[in-house]
């Protein structure tokens, strides 16, 4: 392997000079990065906001897919099974079940990624 | 089978894996590159290596076969593997890229600042790997046996050292390649035979698999039983035998035998006529294929229990598996982790529409499986079954390149994980070349289980991984997350009496210790009660011993959350604001 091929070494020293803000406009950095009790404060808001959003992605889990064994469960329960629940069972847990979670987890990703914003803008000062 | 075809289709997949992997050693040139990949692979590459990883034997050859075996409950396991990544992905997927750690062990020594935490965390990740790796290799060599007729232990041996070689020579950076390659393949290996066995079935007017009965013969079959079983017979049947069954000789006459248990010695070929019930096999303590019936023994209440102990299994599991938390690292930042996970959700699932299609079309083509016990082949034997002539025999090759691709991405994943957890738990530095020698220590352990232990059906062994890895890491990597309380002696509690409980309550129920009834079924499927277990440990030791939360937990949990852009480490991707 030639050395041309190596990347080019660059040494960063700093914030590029164009996005550096002027001091003063984010007080809040400083208050998480020295964690003082506002800076946690912070810190814990974002972190309850990310919970429930892992939450309620959860419960949908739960009760669109966790609650499918009682269903298949319940008609043998109720007594005397009039059809097996058979090809419900292939259809639900063979083909319904994947864009189900898709959809929780794209829901959960956007939900995420909006409260991260939120934040470096409550925190940015904007 | 021919064996031409499907020789040459595994060796194929081989040579790729070797040639794919040395292409990625070429441009492998830093340790960070080694370990890491230098955390540089987009979000695309990533999700295919870390599906391609993800989908092991078990998904490729097991879900059909327990399809064919136990019907539609068994699709709760291809169901379980992805909503576990949907549970990483909420819980855990962005905190653990943001800690930096490559390792579990690594998540739970910066996390807890405590290094006897640290060496429990990798005894369980190597615990947890090696369980996962052995049932690779044994089908390996089951695959190879069917294709071949070779000794069942070659295919293991041909896996371990491919393995072993393609991760001690190219670490991370080659195994992303890999792995992405073989996901792409093992989904075209599974996708185009499946349509054509399909166009074939609706061909032959369709005839439907019956899961509530037992399986029936669709044609005058003839079944050589390789191993002594005892089999079941609902009904009085009359069949033709060439060899020994209860005990008695018969040479190719037709016998009447009764409802009732019967014994079939090895060597045995029964041949039934059309129509005809297929017997059940039954299992004992000392039948090595036990290993399979905790799944089936469950009835009425038990199988509910039973489906819940899979579900929290697998929901729950993922994100412990030492292979599945390595691969975060190599995304850039935690944004990129999560987007990441989302592809992966999508690929696993498209993967996973295909494995039952083979399972229900096994039942109708090829019961006899169910009785000589080689379920796991349902998969492979399909296309010369139901298409026959050349064709057959190309897509049976095919599907035998695709299994092997699932033993070697599976096995390269987990090899380098434990090998990065021996590196740097076990032995004195980290370079390497030490690196390389771990990769040895790593899969020389299974494969000496592999050759000594046979016989354990893929899936099973897999579960049994998951049961232990939902019990022990699924807490540790929540609480720790979402809990600045957790102290280290919480965690270590934790780990020991969660993990501990499942695996105990599992390998006893294997050795035949626990008695029948309900207790069988409690210990046969932990995970409803040893997660709990697990959680309710690390929660009430952590609150006990409040004077040992870390130092650091309110920064170190700060790290964990906050976005990459604010806590001034330098910024991959975005605007910056």
């Amino acid at each position: 392997m030639s050395a041309d091929q190596t990347p080019r070494r660059e040494v960063v020293t700093g914030v590029p000079r164009g996005t550096r803000r002027p001091p003063g406009h984010a007080p809040a950095r400083s208050e998480i990065s020295e964690q003082t009790t506002l800076g946690t404060t912070y810190v814990r808001s974002l972190m309850r906001s990310q919970l429930r959003a892992a939450l309620y992605a959860l419960g949908t889990l739960a009760l669109l897919v966790g609650t499918l064994p009682l269903l298949f469960a319940l008609p043998a329960a109720l007594g005397g099974s009039p059809g097996s629940p058979e090809p419900f069972a292939w259809i639900a847990l063979g083909v319904a079940v994947y864009p189900v979670m898709w959809l929780i987890a794209r829901w959960y990703v956007r939900r995420a990624e909006r409260n991260e914003r939120d934040f470096t803008r409550l925190v940015e000062g904007r | 089978m021919n064996q031409t075809y499907a020789v040459a289709a595994v060796t194929v997949v081989v040579l790729a894996t070797v040639l794919v992997g040395a292409l990625g050693l070429r441009i492998s040139r830093t340790t960070s590159d080694f370990y890491v990949a230098s955390r540089t692979v987009k979000p695309a590459l990533n999700a295919a290596a870390i599906s391609g990883e993800y989908l092991s034997a078990a998904s490729f050859l097991g879900i059909a076969g327990l399809v064919l075996l136990q019907g539609p409950d068994m699709l709760w396991y291809p169901v379980g593997y992805t909503a576990g990544y949907l549970v990483l992905l909420v819980l855990v997927a962005a905190p653990l890229r943001r800690s930096g750690a490559y390792t579990l062990s690594d998540f739970a020594e910066a996390r807890l600042e405590s290094a006897q935490v640290r060496r429990l965390a990798s005894l369980f990740v190597v615990g947890i790997g090696w369980l996962y790796l052995l049932p690779q290799l044994q089908g390996a060599g089951l695959t190879l046996q069917i294709l071949t007729g070779a000794p069942d232990w070659l295919g293991s041996v041909v896996v371990a050292f491919v393995v072993t070689g393609a991760v001690a020579a190219g670490g991370m950076r080659s195994i992303t390649f890999v792995q992405a390659f073989q996901y792409w393949l093992k989904l075209t290996a599974l996708l185009v035979p499946a349509l054509f066995l399909v166009a074939a079935w609706v061909g032959d007017d369709a005839p439907r698999a019956r899961f509530d009965a037992p399986a029936v013969f669709q044609k005058h079959t003839a079944v050589r039983v390789d191993d002594t079983v005892r089999v079941d017979f609902d009904g009085p049947l009359t069949l033709t035998v060439s060899g020994t069954v209860d005990l008695v000789r018969h040479d190719g006459r037709p016998v009447a035998l009764d409802e009732g248990t019967h014994r079939i010695e090895s060597g045995t070929t029964l041949r039934f006529p059309e129509g005809a019930e297929v017997p059940r096999r039954t299992t004992e303590g000392s039948d090595p294929l036990s290993w399979s019936q905790p799944l089936s023994g469950g009835r009425d209440g038990y199988q509910l229990y039973a489906t819940y102990g899979l579900i929290l299994a697998t929901f729950l599991g993922t994100m412990g598996l030492p292979h599945v938390a390595v691969r975060f690292y190599t995304s850039p930042n935690g944004r990129a982790a999560r987007r990441t996970t989302l592809v992966v959700l999508g690929l696993i699932g498209a993967f996973y529409l295909l494995p039952p299609v083979y399972g229900a079309l096994g039942r109708v083509y090829a019961p006899e499986l169910a009785l000589t016990g080689a379920a796991d082949a349902a998969v492979l034997v399909l296309p010369e079954r139901i298409i026959g002539g050349l064709a057959g025999e190309l897509l049976g090759a095919l599907l035998a390149g695709g299994a092997f691709a699932a033993f070697l991405s599976t096995a390269s994943g987990l090899t380098m994980s434990v090998a990065g957890v021996i590196t740097q738990d076990v032995l004195p530095s980290r370079g390497v070349r030490h690196f390389r020698l771990a990769t040895l220590l790593a899969m020389a352990a299974p494969l000496a289980l592999s050759v000594v232990a046979t016989n354990v059906p893929v899936a099973d062994a897999v579960g049994l991984a998951f049961a232990v890895s939902a019990s022990s890491f699924c807490p540790l990597l929540i609480l720790g997350i979402w809990w600045r309380r957790l102290t280290p002696p919480g965690a270590a509690a934790g780990l020991v009496v969660g993990g501990g409980a499942a695996l105990t309550a599992v390998m006893a129920t294997r050795a035949g210790l626990a008695p029948e009834g309900w207790a069988h079924t409690l210990m046969a499927w932990p995970a409803v009660w040893s997660v709990p277990l697990g959680f309710l440990t690390m929660v009430g030791v952590s609150l006990a011993t409040p004077r040992h939360i870390p130092a650091g937990a309110a920064a170190t949990l700060a790290r964990l959350h906050l976005p990459e852009d604010l806590v001034g480490r330098p910024q991959h991707e975005g605007v910056p604001r």
